[in-house]
């Protein structure tokens, strides 16, 4: 059951904090949990998991490919691995050890990556990670997944604990504003609607969830009945939920905080293809560029990701209409 | 233990290794053949292994890290019991249980999926690691290539391993000399071998890699020696044991027919019954 707040004021406490108390509430239930991390236990939120569970936090310090691919082997020995690091790094650096140890041989393996998008801020273009779910997207049977509050991640790493298979979670270690009230309950591979409209849909995940609740909340001020999903599972994506936005309110925006190439809009445009839809569609998010430094104010701003560049696409989607 | 008995393992590993390459008509045979022994070790009594219930949680776990010689490890395994011995003449082929590389889905007995060189030996260290947290008294064996250990990774997981005094942990290196493109010391000499798994902290040693008693003594002394991983590197010769490979320079992988492996099947019967196997007279 997910209910939605009715204000969206800042959560006081980090993704990360939450993140590191979750999993610690899950290795309490999983007793076969451990924690791989490459010496990224601060940035990924789990100085507390390491005191908590100092036998099941291995720490195997700056080698990326070498961890991934011993979670899959502590996976198949019988051991529930959470792989920690940098977004990038949990991509990119081991696309072929997460196919080789873990999608290709079916194993229990969960893949937690930190510093989505543009919260990347001043680790800048070599860390931020605008590809990762699109050339994570192409592995068979992988989980994708991008919370976009501190609720809904708190129940999807108990949810990863639970669920057999490969996941790939990615998320901001900042704050972000609250969207959903405390004990909303989230299936995975079902998008939520956050607010309800007819004159046009905006697909999106993560933090411009928030964004995108903005630009609604504009456009209803200028007469524009807008709904916002909430499409927190990108692979599988909810075709289901797709589609009949798109029937209700006849116009689409897709924002994301990644690449177009191969992202949440490409997920979202295959759906309307493989049923023949055709439908006005603007799309927010990162166009064929890398990355750079700057806070994350100015990254949004930079790589046009704001509420205001929001509000324009669906005014020019329902004009297309 | 019976030595008499491994060595006659270890040659129909070589055996139906060549008859199971020959059937599909070509496949890794230079680098299947120099782990027959070690593998003839493993499965011919060192391992606690139960063919009829392969995922036995107390079993000892193998990683053939070099998963292109797969069809030697599917010639130990079938020998075992662990399938029916006809499921090697379907190697490659369409709808096949036995693919090229090493496949824990398709594969009873095998325990890791591996083909991508370099990850085998960390999957390792993780079957390892976890086997130790669940209190379990497993040993994990691992083959690494030769060659293989020009992949990073491989160091990696070595760094691991002796951080996590992984001492049930037992490392091989098919020291056959050749990879792919030619001899070690023509692609990325990797100079001393012994010695860089030494400086990672193993506990290693250099033995006689087509030698069943010395490779069977050599795990012995690694399980008696506890607080480091083991490695043990075996000296041997690519193609070593199967005549159609030792003549060839580059016997990485060949092509060859029925009737073809069954020249160099009698040519093993002979050698063991004048009693040269596995060599014979080729001279290394």
């Amino acid at each position: 059951m997910v209910k939605i707040r009715a204000t969206h004021e800042k959560d006081t406490r980090e993704m990360r904090a939450i993140y590191g108390e979750a999993l610690m509430k899950a290795a309490e239930k999983h007793k076969n949990l451990v924690a791989i991390n490459c010496d990224l236990c601060s940035s990924m939120g789990l100085k507390s998991f390491v005191k908590a569970f100092p036998d099941r936090a291995i720490n195997v310090g700056i080698q990326e490919a070498n961890g991934c691919s011993m979670a899959g082997g502590m996976a198949a020995a019988g051991m529930l691995p959470f792989f920690n690091t940098f977004s990038v790094f949990a991509s990119r650096r081991v696309y072929d050890q997460i196919f080789m140890c873990a999608a290709y041989p079916k194993l229990n393996v969960k893949i937690v990556g930190g510093d989505a998008g543009v919260t990347a801020t001043s680790n800048g273009g070599t860390h931020m990670p605008f590809e990762d779910i699109g050339i994570l997207r192409v592995m068979p049977g992988i989980t994708i997944m991008e919370p976009s509050d501190g609720v809904m991640l708190d129940d999807l790493v108990e949810q990863m604990a639970e669920t057999e298979g490969l996941q790939y979670l990615r998320f901001t270690r900042k704050q972000t504003e609250k969207i959903y009230e405390e004990g909303s309950h989230f299936e995975i591979g079902k998008a939520v609607v956050v607010r309800e409209g007819k004159d046009a849909t905006i697909i999106t995940c993560g933090i411009l969830v928030t964004e995108a609740l903005k630009a609604a909340e504009t456009l209803a001020a200028e007469g524009l009945d807008v709904r916002v999903v909430d499409m927190f599972t990108i692979k599988p994506i909810d075709a289901a939920c797709i589609l009949e936005s798109v029937k209700a309110t006849g116009a689409l925006v897709v924002a994301e905080n990644h690449q177009l190439i191969g992202g949440l809009a490409s997920a979202v445009a295959e759906v309307l293809a493989d049923n023949a839809i055709g439908v006005p569609m603007e799309k927010i998010g990162i166009r064929d560029e890398f990355g750079e430094v700057g806070d994350q104010a100015y990254l949004m701003e930079r790589f046009q990701l704001t509420a205001p560049y929001i509000v324009e696409a669906v005014k020019k989607a329902v004009s297309k209409k | 233990m019976d030595f008499e008995k491994l060595t006659r393992l270890s040659a129909d590993i070589r055996i139906w290794t060549i008859r199971t390459i020959a059937e599909a008509g070509f496949g890794h045979i230079g680098g299947s053949a120099s782990i027959a022994d070690v593998l003839a070790v493993l499965y011919g009594g060192m391992m606690k292994i139960d063919p009829e219930n392969p995922k036995w949680e107390e079993r000892d776990w193998f990683v053939l890290s070099k998963g292109h010689c797969a069809p030697a490890l599917y010639a130990a395994l079938a020998l075992r019991g662990f399938f029916p011995m006809d499921w090697l003449k379907t190697l490659n082929k369409g709808g096949t249980n036995l693919p090229s590389h090493a496949d824990r889905l398709r594969v009873p007995g095998v325990d890791m999926s591996t083909g991508s060189l370099g990850q085998g030996i960390s999957a390792a260290v993780g079957i390892a690691l976890a086997n130790r947290m669940q209190g379990r008294n497993s040993w994990t064996y691992t083959i690494v290539g030769d060659g293989e250990c020009n992949e990073g990774q491989v160091w990696e997981a070595c760094e691991v391993a002796t951080h996590q005094a992984l001492d049930h942990l037992i490392v091989f290196v098919d020291w056959n000399k050749k990879q792919l493109d030619g001899t070690l010391e023509q692609i990325s000499n990797p100079v001393d071998l012994a010695g860089k798994f030494a400086a990672f902290g193993f506990a290693c040693e250099t033995v006689p890699g087509y030698d069943v008693k010395a490779i069977w003594e050599a795990i012995e002394r690694a399980k008696a020696a506890p607080g480091k991983p083991h490695c043990i590197v075996l000296d041997t010769i690519k193609g070593l044991g199967v005549k159609l490979a030792e003549v060839e320079d580059f016997n990485h992988y060949l092509t060859f027919d029925v009737a073809k492996g069954e020249t160099s099947v009698e040519e093993i019967e002979r050698r063991l019954a004048e009693g040269t196997y596995p060599g014979g007279d080729f001279k290394w």
